[in-house]
Formats: structure tokens, sequence, C-alpha cells
């Protein structure tokens, strides 16, 4: 058993998880019904990504895990997301600025992880991917729209961008598993993602008429298990029923 | 699907045959064959003689609801075919694409009024604000369609809208 591998795996299956259940926070409050439908499909992509990673990291983890204890019964700390999948969803411009940062991350993760020697990750990851282009395509498209939109559109794109931008390095930075499992050709290198995703998110900001902050100071914590005070909330939320009625099934 | 029989069994064409009964709950035009989500079928011979069989189905989205429907339709088809044991495997590699929709599934899906996946991938790229594949509407047949939004009423479709007959229509996009 190599626990880097199951850190590495729950890492990923718990960033799908915490931004497909604030994405899902969405359904039936969009702003117009197709883009709620939109956030909605992405956020279905999500939870299936993460039952996909936590279907193996229970795998590995062996002792009776499943994707639902895994999901369901671990706390705060044991939780391995990004913060920036956490943050509140903000207005409909803070959301879709969150999706394109983080899709152009996960679009770059993805390509990089296919190849991985894990062929399970690898299969994942090459699932995944076709998902994710959409996710990129749509969250691209909002940027350019509300950036070179109205006054109040752009205005409210610039908070989102003042908002979220401390919470990207943490991307790029590799926690101790992320390390170990690259020098062992299974985990992505993260250096060339962050070159990509550098230059992917130029361009869009470029079309959306807007420039790239240029404070570089990350907030960082959520691959170890150090979390905003947002976190608990949507655990709180997300885990009740099976933390009140163990083992409860619809 | 068109399957290449000359290499099968008799028994494992009877479980190909049952497979062609089960059909998507989503789109309950499309037997899982005609949407090419059944990746292999294999026998096992049980100690008491019986046969056990063994399908390996991938999903066509990760989070694609109809999938645990899919397998539970699956059971309850070969347990009234008289099989006892069997088993429903997911692998997720290689992973589903459109190009393995069968041309009569494709037919099947105009028919219900879905619009078909394209013949050749165009467009799966994540560049903003490409040209939109050219979609026929599958109520008129006018070409004059433009597209609302990539995701629709499930994961596997997107939502256009005929500029000709003025309807809505699905497509099931490509993959």
């Amino acid at each position: 058993m190599n626990p880097s591998l199951i850190d590495y795996t729950l890492h990923l299956a718990d960033n799908a998880l915490i931004i497909g259940h604030r994405n899902s926070e969405w359904c039936g409050h969009g702003p117009v019904l197709e883009q709620d439908i939109a956030i909605s499909n992405i956020a279905l992509d999500f939870i299936g990504q993460a039952r996909n990673f936590y279907q193996y990291a229970a795998e590995l983890a062996g002792n009776n895990a499943t994707e639902d204890t895994l999901a369901f019964l671990r706390d705060v700390p044991e939780y391995k997301n990004v913060l920036i999948t956490e943050l509140p969803n903000g207005d409909w411009a803070q959301t879709t600025l969150r999706q394109f940062l983080f899709s152009t991350y996960q679009y770059y993760f993805y390509q990089q992880l296919q190849n991985s020697s894990d062929t399970r990750l690898a299969a994942i990851a090459a699932k995944s991917l076709k998902e994710v282009t959409y996710h990129l395509r749509w969250s691209s498209e909002w940027v350019i729209r509300l950036g070179d939109g109205t006054e109040e559109s752009k205005q409210r794109l610039l908070t989102a961008v003042d908002e979220l931008w401390n919470f990207t390095g943490e991307l790029f930075l590799p926690a101790a598993y992320e390390t170990a499992l690259m020098q062992e050709d299974i985990g992505v290198d993260l250096s060339i993602i962050r070159e990509q995703w550098h230059q992917k998110v130029q361009e869009v900001f470029a079309e959306a008429t807007i420039q790239i902050p240029e404070k570089s100071w990350a907030q960082q914590g959520g691959k170890t298990g150090i979390h905003t005070e947002h976190l608990g909330y949507i655990l709180a939320e997300m885990q009740f029923l099976q933390r009140a009625y163990p083992g409860a099934e619809w | 699907m068109t399957i290449a029989i000359q290499h099968i069994s008799p028994e494992e064409k009877e479980i190909w045959n049952l497979l062609e009964t089960v059909t998507d709950p989503e789109v309950p035009v499309l037997t899982i064959l005609d949407l090419g989500i059944v990746r292999s079928v294999e026998l096992a011979q049980l100690d008491n003689h019986q046969l056990k069989p063994i399908i390996t189905i991938t999903p066509t989205y990760s989070g694609c609801p109809a999938m645990d429907v899919i397998s539970m339709n699956i059971r309850m088809a070969l347990l009234q075919a008289g099989y006892q044991q069997m088993e429903i495997k997911q692998a997720l590699s290689p992973a589903w694409t459109t190009d393995w929709m069968s041309e009569e599934g494709k037919n099947k899906l105009k028919a219900y009024g879905i619009a078909p996946p394209q013949y050749k991938q165009a467009v799966c790229t994540p560049e903003a604000f490409q040209d939109e594949e050219a979609i026929q509407c599958p109520q008129c047949n006018s070409w004059n369609t433009i597209l609302v939004s990539q995701f629709g009423s499930t994961a596997c479709k997107a939502l256009y809208k005929c500029n000709d007959c003025k309807e809505p229509f699905d497509y099931f996009k490509c993959h």
C-alpha cells in the first residue's frame, strides 16, 4: 500500500466533490433556466468524477472503506481539497470565474494524468478530460462575456478576480504526497501545468479586457487539511444525514 | 452495434440478444447496444454447470445517473431469462465516445426527435466562442439551427433551436 497514492487520490476526489457541491447550490437559483441547467450538469460531472476517485481510494485504503464512508464520515482536517473549491459561490461572476480558473487547471492536470503509470488514475483522467473540455469552454465564455460586457458586469468580474486570485497559487504548490508521486511517474508535474494555466488565463483575460493581477501571495493549506471556515458548513450540510442516521439509504 | 456473430457461441449470442432488450432509461428508444456502452460479455462456468454471465459496461459521462438503473435492468433481464448468478462490471477505459453509437441508434434518435451525434467529432476543444457545428433539426430537417446551450436535459445532450420551424430540440452532443 502506498500512502501517498491514497492521499493523492483523496485530494482529487475532494476537489471534485467540494466544487461539485458548491455548483449544485445553484440548482434552482441560476440566472436563467439554461444556465441553471448548465451549472447543475457541471456539478453532476464533478460528483461522478469524485465517485470514481473515491471508489479507487476506498479500494486502496481497505478497512471496509467505501466511497460513501470517505465522502460522509471524514471531517474537515481529513479533507484535502484546494481552498478555492470551498469558497462560497458569491455572485455569478465569482462562480463562473472560479470555474474558469479551476477548469483550466483541471484541463491541463488531467491531460497529464491520463499518461500516469497508474492505469486507474489514467483512466479516470481520460474520462474526466472530455467533460472538463466542456466546462472550460463554458466558463471561458462567461469570463469573456462579463469582462467585455457592461460596466457592471466588468466591475463584478474584477471584484471576483480580486477575491479569488490569492487562492490560485495553491493549485501549483505541491503537497508532500504530490511530490512523492511525481517522482514515481504516477503524479503530475505541477510546474508544467502552472505555465500552461498561466498562458490560458492570460489569453482569456485579454479577450475579456482585464488584467492578471500582479499580486502573487498564495493562501494555502487545503491540500494538507488546513481549511477556511467555509468547509465545515459544507460538510455539516452534506454529512448530516449519515452522521445522524448512520448507514441510512434511500 | 454490429456483432461479429461468427466468433461467438450460441450461449453468448443469447446474452447479447438479452442485452438488446435493455434500454437507456433517459432515452428509451436506444438499447444499451445502440449506445455502445456494453464493452464485453464473458461466460464463466459454475461448479453446477450453470453459466454465469459477466457483463462489462462503461459510463457515457462520469456522473450519468442512468448507469445504476442500467446495471439493475441488465440484472433483471438475466434473472428473467433464468440466470441465477451474474456480474456487472464497470470499465472506464477506453473512455466512451459517441463514435460507438450504432447507425441504427442514430436513426432511432432522430425519429424520436433528438438530433444524433455528428459522424465525425468536429468540436471537442475548449476554445471559447468557436464556430458551431451545423446540426440538422430532427423535426423539419433544416440546417438553419442555433446552439442555445452546450448543456441540456441530460449530461449527454446540448440544447438547440431551429430558426425555421422555431422548435427547440436536444442534440446528442459529441463526446
